[in-house]
């Protein structure tokens, strides 16, 4: 009975600190929407828990501003993002295809060797990077943000664990017996198996490079070739208390409005996704 | 024989098949790592428009980085990793036990679950930039705090270093503790049910069951959790660089070790930006080392080591 009663007052208390998190989570993006729907003067005067009318007027401001062109923004961040999680995911299955179909001398030293990087940070080799970028002629283009994630060891990982999980030797070598080439294989019998991992993984890739901005912010300089990060950060260090802050909420609202969108739509396989690539049971 | 010869034939696909992995990475990320480790042994900089160098120095940029601040930054660095970690790892502990509970019978679990995930996938940049108009002294936060009537002057956040700091803490848990939540989860659910059982049946409450069973049983992810943890805060670098604009106000108590790097490179002073990046490498080397004993092993936690240990101490 006691221990009744005692289980209820836990399980209040649990649902009260959940919604406290939940609150703390949702609060900012809350006043960001709030802020974002109303007027420079309006703002001026303090803040107000109802949204204004203003949001329509705020978005043309942001659309038909020079100095910060967001829209070119978000329009070079989907082809950045968008190309990375196309060519990262393809290579990595590949990659983790090649390593887990086929028996070859240098088979363990290569697996070894992209394990032993999974975790190596990018900004080690920046300095570096950004010469090489340079002689190669690729400063301030778009290219140097996308091609390097050809080579994803966390995305390799995570491709092999699902292939191990999931594709039988005897498919590939039915396959062979029906004359399939190697490379057919992969592309008709192989991805189509891959797809959940390619999904979750192009998801994930997606986000990790619509949000980066140290290296974009290293090899980026002009306007027009700038990603949406790079645009926030020159909002920052503008002179920003002459700026209307109705149109630099509304920035940052565009800013993170196209990936909460695809949250939304896809917010099941993104939190079952995030424990798939966690360590090897 | 024929056998032979076909296998040998398939092994030019697979190495054909991992062969963009390897030259996109030799490319992109081995030469510029020896390129980076070999300026950090040049003086080579560029002040104005003259370019000084590259002459060869030896060991003089290691050694004049230990001389700078850099070691303020590595502690700045920690400090700012440390603030957000421990409510983070706390949280999800928490949360994660609460979720698995089916006794607790929690409503709208997977609307919990989303929102406290959302925070992970928000630009950091723009998240940054968010709290830094939200708390400057006429923004949405002190304007409440006025109006509630709990202060009467604004308090500036930003002009402050534990304001800033917690900002930067407050920032990294809310983005992290989501997904940590459902790592630590996934664990707890991993748990064979008939510990549990077995130790409902010894009387166990729940505070000791999350200490004897749990904790122990999940302690492989909670390690991967922690060293994946402080992977992530060695590259600290969006937030504190938004919130700040790249100064590390005040007085450079929030600068990081990234944020250090980060003004080398744009002042274009390699030689102390390959010193400072040889110096991160080490320290990620070693982080991914670790990673690497844990993920790729046939005994990925120790735990294996750990009962081997226990059985010796048993007979002896």
């Amino acid at each position: 009975m006691k221990s009744k009663k005692s289980g209820q007052l836990r399980s209040i208390f649990a649902h009260i600190v959940l919604i406290i998190l939940s609150f703390m989570c949702l609060f900012f993006f809350y006043i960001l929407f709030i802020n974002a729907t109303r007027s420079h003067a309006d703002l001026q005067k303090g803040f107000s828990a109802l949204p204004g009318n203003y949001l329509f007027e705020n978005l043309k401001n942001v659309a038909n501003d020079g100095t910060f062109p967001m829209f070119r923004g978000i329009l070079n961040s989907l082809i950045v993002s968008g190309c990375s999680a196309a060519i990262c995911t393809y290579f990595s299955a590949l990659t983790a295809y090649g390593l887990y179909a086929y028996n070859f001398k240098l088979k363990k030293a290569a697996f070894t060797f992209i394990m032993a990087i999974l975790v190596m940070p990018t900004q080690v080799t920046a300095m570096g990077f950004l010469r090489l970028v340079t002689n190669m002629g690729m400063y301030d283009s778009l290219l140097p943000l996308i091609i390097p994630s050809i080579a994803s060891p966390a995305v390799f990982y995570f491709m092999y664990s699902y292939l191990q999980s999931s594709l039988p030797m005897s498919l590939l070598e039915a396959a062979r017996i029906d004359g399939s080439g190697e490379f057919r294989t992969f592309n008709q019998i192989v991805i189509p198996i891959m797809k959940p991992a390619i999904a979750v993984q192009a998801i994930f890739t997606f986000v990790g490079s619509w949000n980066n901005y140290f290296v974009p912010a290293l090899v980026i300089q002009s306007k027009e070739k700038m990603t949406v990060p790079i645009l926030i950060a020159t909002l920052r260090g503008a002179d920003y208390m002459n700026f209307d802050m109705g149109k630099i909420y509304t920035m940052i609202l565009v800013a993170i409005v196209p990936i909460i969108l695809v949250y939304l739509f896809l917010s099941k396989y993104i939190i079952a996704g995030v424990t798939l690539g966690g360590v090897k049971e | 024989m024929k056998q032979k010869h076909k296998k040998i034939d398939y092994a030019k696909w697979g190495y054909l098949f991992i062969l963009p992995f390897f030259v996109s990475f030799f490319i992109f990320s081995l030469i510029p790592l020896i390129d980076t480790i070999r300026y950090s042994f040049f003086e080579y900089y560029r002040s104005g428009i003259k370019e000084v160098g590259p002459n060869f120095v030896g060991l003089q940029n290691y050694i004049s980085l230990l001389g700078s601040d850099m070691l303020k930054y590595a502690g700045n660095t920690l400090i700012l990793w440390i603030i957000g970690f421990i409510p983070q790892i706390v949280i999800a502990l928490l949360l994660a036990q609460w979720f698995v509970d089916a006794r607790l019978k929690i409503r709208g679990s997977q609307f919990f679950k989303v929102v406290i995930y959302l925070p992970n996938l928000i630009m950091a940049s723009a998240f940054a930039m968010l709290f830094f108009t939200m708390f400057s002294t006429n923004g949405p936060i002190n304007s409440i705090l006025m109006s509630v009537g709990w202060i009467r002057e604004p308090i500036d956040f930003l002009g402050s270093v534990l304001g800033t700091r917690s900002l930067v803490g407050l920032m990294n848990f809310l983005m992290w503790f989501g997904n940590s939540t459902i790592m630590l989860m996934a664990a707890i659910m991993g748990i064979s049910p008939d510990v549990f059982e077995a130790s409902e049946l010894d009387g166990c409450n729940s505070v000791q069951r999350f200490f004897y069973i749990t904790l122990p049983q999940i302690r492989p992810i909670l390690a991967y959790t922690l060293i994946n943890s402080i992977i992530g805060g060695l590259q600290m670098f969006d937030v504190p660089q938004i919130l700040t604009n790249g100064q590390g106000t005040p007085d450079r108590t929030s600068m990081t070790l990234i944020m250090f790097l980060n003004s080398h490179l744009k002042s274009k002073n390699y030689g102390m930006a390959g010193a400072l990046s040889v110096y991160l490498f080490i320290v990620s080397g070693i982080l991914c080392f670790v990673v690497y004993r844990m993920t790729n092993n046939d005994d990925p936690d120790g735990s294996k080591a750990a009962a081997k240990k226990a059985k010796k101490q048993r007979r002896g």
